[in-house]
């Protein structure tokens, strides 16, 4: 029996091989340069510095996907941290406060969506309006000044551990993984998503509702948004104005080094996921050997680059 | 005999394991107007675009003026004189005449446009297609379609192109412009330069070329003088057979009525009135622009009816989306299957279960999907090895039936044809009417929109020509004739 493996297929396998190969690359280089790296303790810590960009890069994933994208996520973020934390500072429980936060989260994604769909804006447009907007209301709502969190059940959600190892955000990374992949592999939504990035017109003229479609999908953006929002909150016990400042472009980053296409309708979940550990080891390796943070932008930005042009399609 | 102006010679081309072009020649002498005739797949733009430098040929020899010549690049075409009037036009609509005649190549003096040297030779250009009355300052825009493409002809005179290249360039012009566009090539021709006429208008061709070269399925037929040609002989080196043996019998009896259609205006579209019977098949004719496309949409639910109103087995139906016409049992192949009806970067599986993916809870069942494909496949004859390729990978005819798949998937009660065969080659498109035959056969009411005169003939029970937006008649196609039906799509009585 010969193996004929289709060209295009071969070509989308390598494409996506290569971040996998990337970061096996960068683990293997870093381990031999520093001997800190490969520990358990370090490891799990840059999992969880991970973690936050990772469930924001899940969203954009989808977002992506469908041929749009979302600059609103890191504004999304801090204003539902800043609700959620003076919802419990006013005495509210944490299942209320937190509930609230995802919800607000996915209120403000459809808002996106509902620009998106039925306002016909661009979503660059739409999100980059929806950023600037959130960033304000953030600000005047916290004056600018921290909102301190004390409850105790709150900050394990952000600084907890499991079995005294396993930091709780890694896991919430994980279950968000695990979901997401299922709603995008296994669900007729997901399938939705692909064919709306792929060609809108034929999913429309298909009978795929596109508005609801889009609603749902930067949705789903803003609630992986806020619930990271309600993460770094727990982490940091207090929500800032200012939190979440740039995230757009880490997940971003994150989704595009993971191979998946910005014209949307092709790319995978675990190119992303690959795509955020990526970013992170860099970030970490570049710390252990000392390099200076402002060099640390330029090799970031290095890789990026490179990983776009050995993407390039013909 | 003088020397071929460009002669291509056992020009073979490939894309991928899909033959276009096998051992095609081609000469083009100076002063003649030479049309360049097959079906749809046939190779015609593919070996236009190999002598325009798009493609590179996998073998073969290019000569112009005698000498062999390679053509890798636009530029390389340019140089040698080659240019090509491309069926969309390629010029910027925000900018003038003047610019886009010289984009490009724009006119310096110390480094700045030189604005007014260019307007100067724009209107010499300008003149050389008789369009000397035409302001250069003119925004594109604003210009109808059929000057638009003198300013292109213009351009590449400018650019002293000596062999013209004319894809299908009355498709979209009036009678008028059509006529002037004419007198301008046969102007050209007196001065002695070389036109490729690409069209399907027989009568266009035989009043106008001077020889006729044909292709069909990748491979070349032969060349013929037009003088003493009959038409009859064109179409058979085109289709290899005559006419008849390309149309399987219908073999369905239409039963009781499915569709009504009452007095529905919108748009292009107004106050169209028919019925459709279960197992029936009905043609729509009409030229471009006639509002056919323009009909099926308002079926759908994609544009908006203004009045009138449509009953789908004695129910009274209100689609304002597609979604809503699909669950009404309404199906639709649309005339654009790369930009309407396909997901190219999805595999033949998820795009056959694209209007309903086989579900439980919103949760893909794999397997039912996977069974459903499967025995589309079977159905449909559709030649893949796997049902996970991407679409993109299948040829024309085969991609037209994933989208066929697509809507048989649904069991429709009225199916929505336009264009069912465009693109699609000979074996294919009779394919595609047998399925269109069993689809009738199983009680599946079909519209069937088609600019193909003998297909509409062949394939339908009766015909509705439409005429700027209104029905001008209904005949029953046994009996009516080529010049019935064209008679009633250009408005005549």
């Amino acid at each position: 029996m010969t193996l004929q493996l289709n060209w295009s297929q071969a070509k989308t396998l390598f494409q996506r091989l290569g971040s996998v190969i990337g970061l096996l690359l960068l683990f293997i280089v870093l381990s031999v340069l520093s001997p800190d790296f490969l520990t358990t303790g370090n490891l799990l810590t840059v999992l969880r510095q991970v973690s936050i960009n990772a469930l924001i890069a899940f969203g954009m994933t989808f977002v992506i996907l469908s041929g749009g994208i979302d600059l609103s996520v890191g504004a999304i973020l801090a204003f539902t941290g800043a609700i959620t934390a003076s919802l419990m500072a006013a005495g509210h429980g944490m299942v209320l406060s937190v509930g609230a936060g995802l919800a607000l989260g996915a209120v403000l994604g459809m808002v996106n969506g509902a620009l998106v769909s039925w306002g016909r804006v661009a979503p660059f447009i739409a999100t980059l309006g929806t950023v600037t907007l959130l960033r304000g209301l953030t600000l005047a709502y916290t004056q600018g000044s921290p909102i301190p969190v004390t409850n105790p059940g709150f900050a394990m959600l952000g600084g907890g551990y499991i079995a005294n190892l396993i930091p709780l955000p890694v896991i919430w990374m994980a279950v968000a993984f695990i979901l997401c992949g299922f709603l995008l592999r296994g669900t007729v939504f997901g399938r939705h998503v692909v064919a709306i990035g792929g060609n809108e017109e034929a999913a429309r003229l298909s009978g795929v509702r596109i508005s609801p479609m889009k609603l749902a999908i930067y949705g789903l953006s803003g609630l992986l948004s806020a619930f990271a929002g309600v993460v770094l909150t727990s982490r940091l016990y207090s929500a800032q104005a200012t939190a979440g400042a740039g995230y757009e472009l880490d997940a971003i980053a994150a989704v595009v080094l993971g191979g998946t296409s910005l014209a949307g309708g092709r790319g995978w979940l675990f190119g992303t996921l690959i795509g955020a550990l990526l970013i992170g080891f860099l970030n970490n390796g570049l710390n252990l050997l000392g390099v200076s943070s402002f060099y640390q932008q330029v090799v970031k930005g290095i890789v990026i680059l490179i990983a776009v042009l050995l993407d390039r399609r013909q | 005999m003088a020397t071929p102006l460009v002669s291509m010679h056992d020009i073979h081309k490939a894309f991928g394991p899909v033959k276009v072009l096998e051992g095609v020649d081609f000469e083009l002498i100076a002063g003649e107007v030479h049309a360049l005739m097959g079906e749809n797949g046939a190779g015609k733009s593919t070996l236009m675009k190999i002598l325009t430098g798009i493609y590179a040929p996998d073998s073969g020899t290019i000569q112009v003026d005698g000498k062999p010549v390679s053509i890798t690049t636009p530029a390389d075409a340019e140089k040698y004189g080659i240019a090509i009037i491309h069926q969309e036009l390629n010029l910027i609509p925000a900018l003038s005449v003047a610019d886009n005649l010289f984009l490009g190549r724009e006119i310096q003096r110390f480094g700045l446009l030189d604005r007014k040297a260019m307007v100067k030779k724009a209107m010499e250009w300008l003149a050389q297609v008789g369009m000397e009355k035409l302001d250069p300052d003119t925004l594109v825009e604003r210009l109808s379609v059929g000057t638009q493409q003198m300013v292109e002809i213009a351009r590449a005179l400018g650019q002293n192109a000596r062999v013209l290249i004319m894809d299908e360039p009355t498709a979209a012009l009036t009678e008028h412009e059509t006529t002037t566009l004419f007198k301008l090539i046969r102007a050209l021709r007196e001065k002695g330069t070389g036109i490729v006429y690409v069209s399907h208008r027989m009568e266009e061709i035989f009043a106008l070329c001077d020889r006729i070269s044909v292709l069909r399925d990748g491979k070349f037929v032969g060349t013929r003088p037009v003088p003493g040609l009959a038409f009859d002989e064109v179409v058979k080196m085109m289709v290899g057979r005559t006419l008849e043996a390309r149309f399987p019998a219908r073999t369905s009896t239409p039963g009781k009525v499915r569709l009504q259609v009452e007095h529905i205006s919108g748009g292009m579209v107004k106050d169209v009135s028919f019925d459709l019977r279960s197992g029936e098949v009905l043609g729509v004719s009409g030229l471009l622009g006639a509002g056919r496309t323009e009909l099926a949409r308002l079926l759908f639910g994609l544009d908006k009816p203004s009045e009138g109103r449509v009953l789908l087995d004695g129910e009274v139906v209100t689609a304002t989306n597609p979604n809503q016409a699909i669950h009404a049992g309404f199906g639709f192949l649309t005339e654009d299957r790369k930009a309407q009806g396909l997901v190219l970067d999805l595999s033949l599986r998820e795009n056959v279960s694209l209007p309903r993916v086989p579900a439980h809870i919103g949760l893909v069942d794999r397997r039912g999907e996977k069974t459903q494909t499967r025995g589309l496949i079977e159905a449909l004859k559709i030649r893949t090895r796997d049902m996970e390729l991407n679409v993109s990978a299948l040829s024309g005819g085969n991609q037209q039936k994933v989208v066929l798949a697509k809507w048989l998937a649904l069991k429709p009660r009225v199916l929505i044809l336009d264009e069912p065969t465009r693109g699609v080659d000979v074996g294919g498109k009779a394919e595609i009417y047998h399925i269109i035959n069993q689809l009738a056969e199983q009680g599946v009411a079909i519209l069937m929109i088609s600019s193909e005169l003998p297909e509409v003939l062949a394939m339908s029970d009766r015909i509705l020509v439409m005429h700027e937006g209104h029905a001008t008649a209904l005949l029953e196609a046994h009996g009516a004739t080529q010049e019935t039906v064209m008679t009633a799509a250009t408005g005549g009585h």
